[in-house]
């Protein structure tokens, strides 16, 4: 047997596949695809202070093996999501969960994370996301306001926190750092890459909101990239994501720094994606050698 | 909702860019007329949503426009290839509010789903829906034999007048009907909702990501909340809708 276990500040795992936030909702409704307590954790839909309708349609656009969103945070609000979304999730799953949290203040970060902290096991707070303005992602590219939220959230939460970083920056590792210096548990990253798109035929761009976060089997290298750099910038756990869609995938990000992976647009195309990806892992490993899964981590990583 | 590998029997072409392929899989998911498919493509990232023409047991007919490099690819499959197929998705029309003598209006690829409804309305008692077809220009025709062969009562509108009534589906609205029933273009949606007087429902087009609720991709606000046309959708009610 093949240990598949993981362990992120404390919570443990059954294994390191989670679906990552905003393509999984708040994940009751992909109980009717598969049983959800075979997957290591949940990260939930992003979840703000204020219910959020988000951005006018067109928000999704296709690309050459990957897609782009412009979702812009459409969540009910966290008393909701409390009152609701997460009591609806624990009657199809037990397993550790974590809250996703967005803001556009600090203030608004803090006090989210704050109500959220009874109902999850980990606080992966968003200072990633490209597609709401004056928030989200402004956080994430300077490393003075990353600290700074990461410094307000740890003030009220007790749960791990994970701040999950932007890849559109210049040096993912100042940020990473200025998170660890303030306070992080752990790093997750990558969210989407900024991109676009335009309808030749109309001679306008397909989005509504002009750009959309770049995600799917495309941005995997930026990913391994950028989960190798911060792994070596900071001790803190990782938690790997970007165009994950397979479980070779899963060994080679956790090869790259990650102690868990998150699958995201992967979910969109197959319902079951991150249940296949579980059922591979075991043989994926005894082809590699690896008793423990744990053996992976950072493993590429050679002095 | 269910996933399936199908396997297609025939892809022929209806028109000069609107095509029917008619398959073979487990159909068990499909509970509904309006409902709608969501179909890997070899080469393609995201699904292509399909709305269902017709099913039974074992056999899925859908019809399609080729509009893009994606359903041109659909067009160019042959018979014995497989596709992974998601089916049984969105929540499709609600019979029970047909009454004696429903409207049903289809807009050029807004017509196959009203085919499966017809085809299932005539099977109830003492119902008797009309069908008002709704396309640009008469070689953009298809499904008129289909929905005559039903027995019912089926009016074809051109937009040039280039065959039945010259104008649109609203043209071709009878003065008495017991509910309506439409799918097609947004602004054939919004004349029929300034026209009808009777409560309907409208089935409504949005690009989505998944197909299946879980992106938040096709989300639009309606009186009783937000709703994704994916899965709370793509039927809404005509009092919901928020134009």
């Amino acid at each position: 047997m093949v240990n598949l276990s993981v362990n992120l500040s404390g919570v443990v795992l059954k294994n390191p596949v989670i679906p990552a936030s905003g393509t999984f909702g708040f994940g009751y409704e992909f109980a009717e695809w598969y049983d959800l307590n075979e997957l290591g954790s949940i990260s939930c839909k992003g979840t703000t202070r204020e219910a959020r309708f988000g951005n006018p349609t067109p928000r999704i656009a296709e690309c050459e093996r990957g897609m782009l969103n412009a979702v812009g945070l459409q969540n009910p609000g966290v008393d909701a999501v409390i009152a609701q979304e997460l009591p609806h999730l624990r009657q199809v799953y037990q397993g550790p969960v974590i809250g996703n949290v967005s803001g556009f203040s600090l203030e608004e970060y803090a006090q989210t994370c704050e109500k959220m902290n009874d109902h999850v096991d980990i606080l992966e707070v968003n200072i990633s996301c490209p597609n709401v303005h004056a928030g989200g992602m402004s956080f994430g590219t300077e490393p003075k306001s990353a600290a700074e939220v990461t410094k307000a959230v740890k003030a009220v939460t007790t749960k791990p926190v994970y701040m999950k970083l932007t890849p559109n920056v210049t040096d993912i590792t100042a940020i990473a750092r200025a998170c660890a210096e303030a306070g992080a548990d752990g790093i997750s990253l990558i969210n989407t890459l900024l991109g676009m798109r335009i309808d030749s035929r109309r001679r306008r761009p397909v989005l509504a909101n002009i750009t959309g976060g770049f995600s799917g089997p495309a941005i995997f290298p930026v990913a391994v990239r950028m989960v190798w750099q911060v792994y070596e910038a900071v001790k803190l756990p990782i938690i790997g994501m970007g165009g994950v869609s397979t479980a070779a995938d899963v060994v080679e990000l956790m090869l790259a720094g990650a102690t868990a992976v998150q699958v995201g647009a992967a979910n969109l195309i197959d319902p079951c994606a991150c249940k296949n990806i579980i059922d591979s892992l075991p043989g994926e490993l005894e082809a590699l050698g690896v008793k423990d899964i744990n053996e992976l981590i950072g493993g590429a990583h050679h002095g | 909702m269910k996933q399936g590998i199908f396997t297609i029997r025939s892809n022929i072409a209806l028109t000069s860019d609107v095509w029917q392929m008619s398959l073979e899989g487990d159909t068990s998911a499909i509970t509904t007329p309006g409902q709608f498919v969501n179909i890997k493509l070899e080469g393609f990232f995201l699904r292509r949503p399909i709305s269902v023409y017709d099913w039974n047991g074992t056999s899925l007919s859908i019809v399609y426009k080729t509009v893009g490099r994606g359903t041109r690819a659909m067009s160019q499959m042959q018979p014995g290839a497989s596709l992974d197929i998601l089916t049984g998705l969105g929540n499709g029309y609600d019979l029970s509010k047909a009454g004696q003598r429903p409207l049903l209006m289809g807009g050029g690829v807004g017509v196959p789903p009203l085919y499966g409804l017809a085809k299932r309305l005539v099977k109830i008692e003492g119902c008797k829906p009309v069908a008002i077809l709704g396309f640009n220009t008469a070689s953009e025709i298809f499904a008129e034999e289909a929905f005559k062969a039903l027995n019912i009562k089926t009016v074809v509108c051109t937009a040039d007048g280039s065959y039945g009534v010259k104008g649109f589906v609203t043209d071709g609205m009878p003065e008495d009907y017991s509910y309506f029933y439409c799918c097609g273009p947004e602004p054939m949606l919004k004349a029929i909702d300034r026209k009808a007087t009777t409560s309907g429902q409208l089935s409504f087009e949005e690009r989505m990501g998944c197909g299946f609720g879980a992106c938040m991709g096709c989300t639009c606000a309606t009186k009783y909340g937000n709703k994704r046309i994916c899965r709370d959708g793509p039927v809404l009610e005509r009092e919901e809708i928020i134009w």
